[in-house]
């Protein structure tokens, strides 16, 4: 279990309990956190669960593998160094407190 | 009261329909009404990692239950409508029940093509899959050391025959046409994928015809080919494509061709009605298409949302596509249709490569496997309208990142 807060650009968070092995992608659409769809279901082919994670977690976030590193292109926000997809981020214990920040689309 | 806006069929599309009526903050009550036991569900995954048995089954869920119920959508599953009366604005359950709408979005989906029960569609251990449930049924059977055959080179005959050879069942994957794939994609991407899954011991026939299935008291236990070949198995998954669900819209004298017919937003011959995703037909550079996609049942879904809302949006979204099999990752963007050329892109490591589809000077589509910059950017390339030439293309020096920015 991790406890994981999204904030969104208007200031407001959602904050949720995440089951260990749940991509926080899913965790994301079951909590109703705005803008993140994961229209692919978790495949990297669509690039609409990008999140930025607050510098500190960054590499507690795990590694980011070539394919996920494109998929990093095709944003709608542009990709900053903190940038990743959130279906390829596991919950876990050890991400328990993590802050992810919600790009908003214009 | 007002009536609701009455969503018929539990998909991507009604998913995506509900979750972007809600951030909207749209203020009519919705009411989703679906066949099946389960809230939308995402259907790829049915073919690969739900068949692979290592996705369970609430996993597939788009939202879980609770958030419609906490979104305050009233949902009625297990419920199927046989009509229409557009005269008082009200669907017919199959119970009877009469269901008010103030506007009606169609998602009815597709259905399977069976084999004909003449020769043999109808026997036990003959599969189509399409539903959670189908998978539930073949699941089982998918057992190290069985035999299956495979009736149909399409994706999802495809992605079944890479499960299978995962599972270790001995697999025989028949097409009819000259090559797999020939409806879809170029020579290029068929050959692709017949080394990738001849390496992985499938049997894999072209240009043959399946004459009819052979029963052993009253399961399937055979094929015989119009060769005379006999061909022994235990079970027959058939992928010989689908059709749009179009009998309650035609039944009710809604325009229909390939598919429910809509305009640019969604919008059916009727005006209160609205129909999206894999039963929509409409007009894309001046041809008729339907699409079987999750892009366009969720960008559909979504469409309709926003022009509930009151935005001024007009559908024209550029396709998108993927398949997984064994390691190799499929990446489509674009519609190839009306190609006239297609242009080979070498990959950057061993077994991944693209293909680029060309009407003229035109990129219409890219077929990418296991080369996601080929995808990201050429989407990228497609949506700016950029034109490469093929040789920039086929050049493996041409950086197509620098050329999706216009450098």
């Amino acid at each position: 279990m991790a406890t994981i807060t999204w904030k969104m650009e208007d200031g407001s968070e959602i904050t949720a309990d995440v089951k260990d092995g749940l991509n926080l992608m899913e965790a994301a659409t079951a909590n109703n956190v705005p803008h993140i769809e994961g229209e692919c279901g978790g495949c990297l082919s669509c690039a609409t669960c990008h999140v930025f994670v607050e510098p500190s977690w960054f590499e507690k976030t795990g590694e980011v593998d070539d394919i996920e590193d494109t998929m990093l292109e095709m944003t709608d926000v542009e990709r900053e160094d903190n940038s990743r997809l959130s279906c390829q981020i596991i919950a876990s214990p050890a991400l328990d407190g993590l802050i992810l920040h919600v790009p908003e689309p214009e | 009261m007002t009536a609701p806006i009455v969503i018929v069929g539990a998909g991507q599309a009604a998913a995506s329909f509900i979750s972007r009526y809600v951030a909207l903050g749209g203020e009519q009550p919705l009411l989703l009404v679906g066949e099946e036991s389960h809230p939308p569900y995402q259907r790829p995954p049915l073919s690969k990692k739900y068949l692979l048995g290592e996705l369970e089954r609430e996993r597939l869920f788009i939202r879980p239950l609770e958030w419609y119920q906490e979104q305050n959508v009233s949902l009625r599953f297990d419920t199927r409508i046989d009509s229409i009366d557009r005269e008082r604005r009200e669907v017919l359950t199959s119970d009877g029940d009469a269901i008010a709408y103030d506007k009606l979005l169609l998602c009815t989906g597709s259905s399977a093509r069976r084999l004909p029960a003449a020769i043999g569609g109808d026997l036990k251990g003959v599969f189509t899959l399409r539903s959670v449930a189908d998978i539930d049924r073949i699941a089982p059977q998918f057992k190290s050391g069985h035999r299956l055959l495979i009736v149909g080179g399409g994706y999802i005959g495809l992605e079944a025959a890479a499960v299978a050879r995962q599972l270790g069942l001995e697999v025989t994957l028949l097409e009819m046409a000259e090559r797999i794939l020939q409806r879809v994609a170029a020579a290029q991407t068929s050959d692709y994928f017949r080394n990738l899954h001849q390496q992985h011991g499938v049997h894999l026939q072209e240009s043959v015809r399946m004459s009819r299935l052979l029963e052993q008291n009253g399961r399937v236990c055979a094929a015989e080919l119009e060769s005379g070949e006999i061909i022994d198995t235990d079970l027959v998954l058939v992928g010989i494509g689908g059709s749009a669900n179009t009998e309650l819209a035609q039944a009710a004298g809604l325009d229909c061709d390939i598919g429910i017919r809509v305009n640019d937003v969604c919008q059916t011959s009727d005006p209160n009605i609205f129909a999206a995703g894999d039963c929509a037909s409409f007009t894309r550079n001046g041809v008729t298409v339907r699409l079987e996609s999750v892009q366009n049942a969720a960008d559909q879904g979504d469409l309709v949302a926003r022009h509930f809302a009151g935005e001024d949006v007009h559908y024209s979204a550029l396709p998108w596509f993927w398949s997984d099999q064994y390691d190799c990752k499929l990446q489509i963007v674009g519609l190839n249709q009306g190609h006239d050329r297609t242009v080979v892109r070498p990959g950057s490591s061993e077994g991944s490569l693209s293909v680029w589809y060309f009407r003229g000077d035109t990129l219409l589509a890219i077929d990418a496997m296991n080369e996601p910059k080929s995808y990201a950017f050429g989407r990228k390339i497609i949506e700016a309208g950029i034109n490469p030439t093929p040789q920039q293309v086929a050049d493996p020096a041409t950086d197509l990142k620098a050329l999706a920015l216009g450098k």
